[in-house]
């Protein structure tokens, strides 16, 4: 459900109130433009994905019932967009539906354990000491964000709504249409294949 | 028992506390005594931090005039 506050804003901007819209953007602009980012080739194409999100929203308002709040609601006009652009870009593809092949693989890790499921290449201490200095924190952060455009679109999306951008497991079922279950085990890849990531990086590096 | 494998399966599970937690119990029990699968558990929760970590960036001028002069448009069609 879209809250009071929501409600109320988008009744003002109905009736042409620029500051109402402008709140709006505000709120929402720079998280939606991260999450397009990792669908796009590049930072011009997430702002024009972004900018097409608002004026969809603006088109959209006469039908907008506020059954879903209005954050869930531009995010599904993102993907969609996204999408659309990303296809054109013949690049990757957030909505398509859930296949195994591309889900489904399994982890790479499992060669890690022995007969028994023990280590038997233990994780590699990378974090000896928790990053402490922002320099690298921020070179671990550029990393993750190649690693992400690698992940499967699905992955991709549901560790950056929940991780990245701290969204709830029941938003991003509501979003995305997945089960709570199926949210978690995508997750739980994602997560996996980020840490796995890392962790060969510092190996290189 | 659980064995590391299943530990690291189980690592989401147990940071969403979706476990009963007789299984709560195996895996901090587990963690207590395995070193590598503390390691683990920290990398992962640091993965999930970093993704965090992210400072908005701040929408440029000029995009932002682009976008309030679309509105004014939207405004008049309607």
């Amino acid at each position: 459900m879209a809250d009071r506050d929501d409600q109320e804003l988008l009744a003002r901007i109905r009736q042409g109130d620029e500051g109402a819209f402008s709140t709006i953007v505000d709120r929402h602009h720079a998280a939606l433009r991260r999450f397009a980012r990792t669908f796009v080739s590049s930072d011009a194409s997430a702002e024009e994905v972004v900018q097409d999100t608002w004026m969809a929203m603006l088109d959209g308002l006469e039908n907008f019932e506020g059954r879903s709040s209005l954050k869930t609601w531009l995010f599904r006009i993102l993907l969609h967009r996204a999408t659309t652009k990303g296809v054109r870009e013949a690049r990757s593809i957030p909505m398509a539906p859930l296949r195994d092949d591309e889900d489904g693989v399994p982890s790479a890790a499992s060669a890690r354990f022995d007969g028994r499921g023990r280590w038997a290449e233990p994780p590699r201490r990378w974090d000896v000491n928790t990053p402490q200095t922002d320099l690298l924190r921020r070179e671990l952060g550029e990393q993750l964000e190649l690693a992400l455009r690698d992940l499967p679109p699905r992955q991709r999306t549901i560790v950056m709504l929940r991780d990245a951008l701290g969204w709830s497991a029941q938003e991003v079922c509501n979003v995305l249409d997945v089960s709570e279950t199926n949210q978690r085990v995508i997750l739980h890849r994602a997560r996996t294949r980020l840490r796995d990531a890392l962790e060969r990086y510092s190996r290189e590096g | 028992m659980l064995n590391c494998r299943e530990l690291t399966e189980l690592m989401t599970d147990y940071l969403e506390r979706k476990m009963s937690f007789r299984e709560r119990i195996a895996f901090r029990f587990h963690l207590g005594m395995c070193g590598h699968c503390r390691a683990y558990l920290r990398q992962m929760k640091l993965t999930m931090s970093l993704l965090g970590d992210h400072p908005p960036e701040p929408m440029p001028a000029e995009v932002r005039d682009e976008l309030m002069a679309r509105f004014r448009t939207w405004k008049r069609r309607t």
